[in-house]
Order: C-alpha cells, then structure tokens, then sequence
C-alpha cells in the first residue's frame, strides 16, 4: 500500500510505471478520483483501455483489484451479498430439536451464514482497495439504484445485520459502453472520464510499448493506417486492443513492411465484420503500395 | 474552500454553472460543489488541468462535455471580448500588422513558405500570429469575408494550398508537400478562433447564443442538413430509447411467475421456493408501414425520420417503407442496402420514381394506391405511420380512404413536420384527417424521441 500520490505528473508516472500510457486527461481524472475519494464513470467505444485503467490504478496504488463485472440480470445476490440456505436448513436441521425459535434466529442470521460478492468485500476489506464495476450500462436501472448507497457513502445495508461501513475507502471505478444511457442519479455521484481512441503518437507509443520488436517506421504506418480505418464509417472500427494485436501478428509473420499482400492477409484481426471486411479493403488497401517484386 | 482561491472565483463558479443550466445541461448543487473540491487538488494556473477538473465533475456525458467546452470558452475567453467592448478599447483598424500586410501586398507564397514551417514545427505562437496574417492577407483579397466563419476557414486554406499529409503512399517518409495533420487542425483552430475574434469587433457584439444542445434544435429541414449533426442525434436516440427499454423491462418483471423454474430453484432450498422465477416478456414489436411525403417541403424530415426509424430496425418486427408525392413507390430495399443519410437522400431522389406530372402531393391518389400495395398484409398488429403535412395543394384529401386503411390497421399514426400553429392554415387538411389517425406534431428531435417512444410502448401498460 501506497501513499496517495501528491501530484497528477506523479500519479501518471506511477501508470506508466506499470505499463499504462495514460492520456492528459484520464491521468487528471484518475487523479482527482484518487484524492477526492469519488468513483469515475468511464464512458468510450470498446477496447481503449478503460478497464485497463482500473487494473493500472490497483496496479500502481498497489491495491488489490475486486472486479464486477455486469451484466444483464445482475441482482443483489450475486453483487453484495447472499445468504447461505443450505448452511443456514443444515443448522436449523440440526438443531431443530430442543432449540428455541429465536435462538436458531439469532444463530442463522450471522455473519458466519454471510457469503461477500464483490461490493460487500470491497467495502469490508481491511486494507483499501481499486473496485471496478465493469460495463455497468449492461445491468438495469434497479442494480444502479442500488449502487448509489454504495457509491456515495461506501456503506451497504443489510436487514438482518445492520449497516456495514467500509472501514477503508475504496477506489471505484466505473466502465460504461455507452450502449444505454445512465441515470442522473448514478451520474451525479461520479466524476466523469470520456476516453476515446489516442491520438496518434499516443497510441504509437502504446503499441511500440507491447510490442517493442516492432520497427519504428512499421509501427509508425500500422498506426497511421488504423486511423484511417477509423476514420470510414465501420460497424466496430479497430479499438488500440486490435492495433496492439496486430504489430504482435506482423511480427510473428515476420513481416518488415506493411504493404497491400500483407495487409490483405492480416486485415482480418483489426476487422471484424464481413461489410467492414469489404469497405477496408477497397477505401485503405488500395492506398497501399503493392508489394516489391 | 481553501484561502488559495481569489476572492470570486466560487462566485465566478456559479454563474458559468447557471449559464450551463441555460444551455440545459443537468447541474446539481453537488456537481458544483465537486468541481470547487476538484479546483481545489489541481494547479488551476494551467488552463487545461483547470479545464480538465471542471469538465470532469460538471458534464456527464459527452453531449454534455460538449456543450461544456463551447460554454467553458464562451465564458472564460470571450469574457475578455466582452469586457473589451464594454470599455470600447479596439485595437486601430489602421494599426499593427494589418498595415504592414496591406502595404507589403505581402506575397502568397512567402506566406505559404512561413506557415508550412511552423507547422513542421508546430510552433503555436507563430502559427497564432500567421493565422491573423493569413486572415489578413487574404480575408479581405478577393472577396468580404462570408461572415459564416466555418466557410471562411476553408477559403483561406484552399486559397493558401495547405493540403495534409498523404499518409503511406510514398515509400518512405519522402512526401515533402503535405503537412502534418495534428498541426493543421491547430491551425484551422487558430483561424476560426481570430476569425470569430474579428466578427466581434466588426459587429461590436458577442456572437448569438444558439441552443448547443442537438435535441432541442429543429430537425434538419433544409437540403443541406449538418449530416454529423444528424448522426449525432440519431446515435442519441438509439441510447435514450435503449435506456427506455430497461425501464419497462424492470417493471414488467413482476407480471408472471414462472412455475417450472420456481419450482426447479427451490430443489435448492430442500423444496422451499424462497427465490421466486418470472417469466421474461417480450417487449412489443410493432409490424410498421411507414409512409413518408418526399415532396420539396418536407423531404428532409422524411429522410431523417426513415434513417431513424431504420437505425433502430431491431425494435420492430417488421417495417416497410414508402415515399410519395403523387404516386407511391416501396423503399425498405434502399435502406438495407445503402447505410449514409446522404447516401439514401440520393438513392430516394435517383429513383423512387414518385413525381408524375405536376410533383405535387396528391394524397387521395396516395391513399388507394397504397392500399392496392398493402392491403392484404394489414392486420391488426401493424401500424401506420405516415409523416407529411398534410397539404393537399387544393386536392381532395379523401379522407374515407385513410379511414379504410384505419380501419383494417391496428393502429394509425401521422406525424406533421410543421409546428401545430400551422395546422389547417392555407391547404393543410390535417383535421379532415384527425378522426382516423393519431397525430403527432414532430419538428424537433426531442419530439420525435417520444413519438418513438409512444410508438415502442406496450399496448397495456
């Protein structure tokens, strides 16, 4: 466990350090998150490293990371907490003979009949940790009103116990598709982070980072070439995840130039759609100088 | 609040949050108070961390981030301006380099020569300096300035030749013509900013504050509609009616019990059935049959109105679409096929084949041909929705065909571009048609949202 860092350059250096190249504004963000103890939503188009960022920020705060991911159907049970029936029928089983009601009552309802899902541990645990709750626009509006109590005063309330405060402040973040619009309830709670696709030195600094056998000028024109595939009107444009997928396929093919043949065999893993196959090839692989002789 | 602030800042806060309130984005009290906790962790001397942090706690979207950023530098850069004018300071009309610009007929290419290498360099300062050159020169060469400051932008850079980079066509990095692209968007920034910068002191006013947000603007209704505005809108759209979706699926949980599945998690529970199963429901999907006037009038709105309608294809069972003026002609194909907004204009216009002689709307003759088209698929499941405004140019409307068509429909709607004022002035016959149909005023987005809301609703709420 780390001191909270002091400043936004340190706090973007630590990201770096553990191999994230954060963006001005996502370290600014992250950082105001960090010493202002609020959750972030993070809202942008899939693959630009927003749950990334969460296992960075546990990464460099040296925190543990307690992941939730959601998903459509998403309930109480399976978020913040349930109770054990089968242990609790056992016990009442067992002790059903000669035991009073409300002793078994008290007995069943413990914390020792308590299963933690994500929330409940993140808000319990001892030392403070980085809670991601990924693709929340996939859950319905019900789990996000239950999230606010969470999210604003890092509590949760169970009937049969009481309240359970978190005994340390967790840092949240949130990751949104953008696939349905959030309440302004949630919202309000939250700092705000649009992360979109980098600008092209940034990300050619990503990719060189994972891939640095890549060449330069290689790396350079792999970059230049998926933002012009961005640019045309895709079903899914290419996310930095693809990018970075594709400087590891070049160099398994061993290729030294990315010219219109290999383009054309390794089109295929920074498109995904059978159309966008067909757009790609005649707007961008055309451009390409055809391969040496 | 620390005591690092000067005095009036918080004050300052508060009046950039009522100006976004106006511009209608959602403000609390508790965004505000964030954003003074958030100024109060960062060095705000640096203009973007102080950007940042406001952005950050006070807009929640990216709509919202970019109504912030227009109102964040309308209120912070153009206070300046303001307060210049207040005072009537203005720099000498004959002052400065201007002069020295007009005097020197200062030569194009030179000027080509210099700005192409300060943006090799990227050299903000020298660029800003260039752009009021650039302005300068040839702002006022050929013509007066457009006063659509947009237009200008793009006469001075074609004037000026400074063409981008072409990416990877060279072998190599041998292409010397081209200029970097992130610099050239710079300075087209730089540009339009001192562009707008001269309008305020030409016209001694602050430009007018326009209504930033998409939704509460006027749907496209000219041909020449801001086509990123229309997308814009349109992805908004599917999110908020994504969104409207859930809402009714969490209400709806609660109608059935499902047996079976109760039954089956209870062998959980030593047969105790303490979790409850329901049944999932199915949201209504309407089978639809759109009808839309393309004549001069209203062609925009119908455009739009079907690239809407087709984007959210998946909350329907079915649709058709037509397009009339005096004939009507089948056009679901064109949209499976073609995916732009401009695209679909073009094909519709290409050849739907709908303007006879006159091209001018005759709904009578509309009426019947569409029921020869579709009468026998209609059902009581499909809907009708026709969008025009109902003007007949003198014509019978024929209203006991529409009724016909009602009557064998489930459900009939009419959506009238034109704002309810206008209603049954001139040749509009809408009240011939009001008994047999629902009708919807629709002329800006946000009513278009609940019109497809209304349209996505179960029957039974």
């Amino acid at each position: 466990m780390k001191a909270l860092p002091e400043s936004v350059e340190e706090l973007a250096d630590g990201l770096r350090g553990v191999g994230y190249l954060p963006g001005e504004e996502a370290a600014l963000v992250a950082y105001l998150a960090v010493r202002l103890g609020k959750p972030v939503l993070v809202e942008g188009p899939a693959g630009v490293g927003k749950t990334e960022l969460a296992k960075a920020l546990a990464s460099c705060l040296e925190r543990a990371l307690v992941r939730l991911q959601c998903y459509e159907g998403l309930d109480e049970a399976k978020a913040l907490y349930e109770w054990n029936y089968r242990k609790q029928l056992l016990r009442i089983q067992a002790e059903a003979q000669g035991a009073s009601w409300s002793e078994v009552q008290e007995d069943i309802f413990g914390a020792e009949f308590l299963l933690a899902r994500p929330l409940l541990s993140a808000i319990s645990a001892s030392a403070p940790v980085v809670l991601l709750i990924d693709e929340i626009d996939k859950t319905d509006q019900e789990f996000e009103a239950m999230l606010l109590e969470v999210l604003s005063d890092f509590q949760i309330t169970i009937p049969e116990l009481g309240r359970i405060s978190a005994s340390s402040q967790p840092v949240v973040v949130l990751t949104s598709n953008n696939s349905r619009e959030l309440t302004e309830a949630l919202k309000r709670r939250c700092l705000y982070l649009w992360l979109d696709y980098p600008e092209l030195e940034h990300e050619l600094a990503i990719v060189r980072l994972h891939a640095p056998e890549l060449g330069e000028t290689v790396a350079r024109k792999l970059v230049e070439i998926v933002g012009m595939v961005r640019e045309l009107d895709l079903k899914k444009p290419p996310s930095i995840a693809e990018s970075i997928d594709w400087a590891r396929a070049l160099l398994l093919l061993g290729a030294s130039d990315i010219d219109a043949d290999a383009f054309a065999q390794t089109m295929s893993v920074i498109v995904k759609h059978r159309t966008d196959l067909e757009i790609v090839a005649a707007r961008v692989g055309l451009a390409l100088s055809p391969s040496a002789p | 609040m620390s005591a690092l602030q000067p005095p009036g800042l918080d004050a300052r806060l508060l009046e950039l949050g009522e100006e976004l309130r106006a511009e209608g984005v959602k403000l609390g009290t508790a965004e505000l108070l964030d954003a003074c906790a958030a100024l109060a962790e960062i060095s705000w001397s640096e203009r973007r961390a102080f950007h940042g942090a406001l952005a950050a706690t006070l807009a929640k979207s990216q709509e919202e981030r970019r109504v912030f950023d227009a109102v964040f530098e309308r209120f912070f850069f153009r206070a300046v301006e303001a307060a210049a004018l207040r005072e009537g300071v203005r720099e000498r009309a004959d002052g400065g380099w201007s002069e020295r610009a007009g005097k020197a007929e200062l030569d194009l290419d030179e000027l080509r020569r210099q700005i192409a290498q300060a943006l090799r360099d990227f050299d903000e300062a020298r660029m800003r300096d260039l752009a009021r050159l650039a302005i300068a020169a040839i702002g006022h060469r050929a013509s007066a300035p457009t006063g659509v400051v947009g237009l200008d932008v793009q006469r001075i850079r074609r004037a000026l030749d400074l063409r981008g980079e072409t990416l990877l066509l060279g072998e190599g990095d041998a292409d010397v013509t081209g200029l970097p692209r992130a610099a050239l968007a710079r300075f087209e920034a730089l540009l339009r900013a001192e562009l707008e910068r001269e309008q305020i002191e030409r016209t001694e006013a602050l430009g007018p504050k326009r209504a930033l947000s998409e939704l509460d603007r006027a749907l496209p209704s000219g041909p020449v509609a801001d086509l990123a505005a229309v997308h814009r809108v349109v992805a908004q759209l599917r999110r908020r009616l994504a969104t409207s979706g859930r809402e009714l699926h969490g209400r709806r949980h609660q109608d059935h019990i499902d047996f079976r599945r109760t039954l089956r998690a209870s062998l959980q529970t030593g047969g105790v059935p303490i979790v409850i199963k329901q049944r999932p429901q199915r949201p209504r999907r309407p089978e639809l049959y759109v009808l839309c006037d393309v004549s001069t009038s209203v062609t925009s709105a119908s455009v739009f109105f079907l690239s809407v309608l087709h984007a959210l294809h998946d909350a329907f069972r079915r649709m058709r679409s037509f397009v009339f003026i005096e004939r009507v002609s089948e056009v679901t194909d064109v949209f499976a096929r073609e995916r732009g907004f401009k695209e679909v204009s073009e094909a519709i216009a290409a050849d739907a084949g709908v303007a006879d002689v006159s091209g001018y709307t005759d709904y009578g003759r509309v009426w019947s041909e569409f029921r020869a088209l579709v009468e026998d698929d209609l059902d009581p499941r499909s809907t009708v929705i026709v969008l025009g405004d109902a003007r007949t140019n003198g014509r019978d409307p024929r209203a006991d065909e529409l009724a016909a068509l009602a009557a064998r429909a489930g459900r009939m709607l009419w959506l009238n571009p034109e704002p309810r004022l206008y209603w049954n002035y001139g040749d509009s016959v809408i009240a011939a048609y009001e008994p047999f149909c629902e009708v919807f005023e629709c002329w800006t987005a946000r009513q278009l949202e609940d019109f497809v809301k209304a349209l996505t609703r179960p029957l039974v709420a």
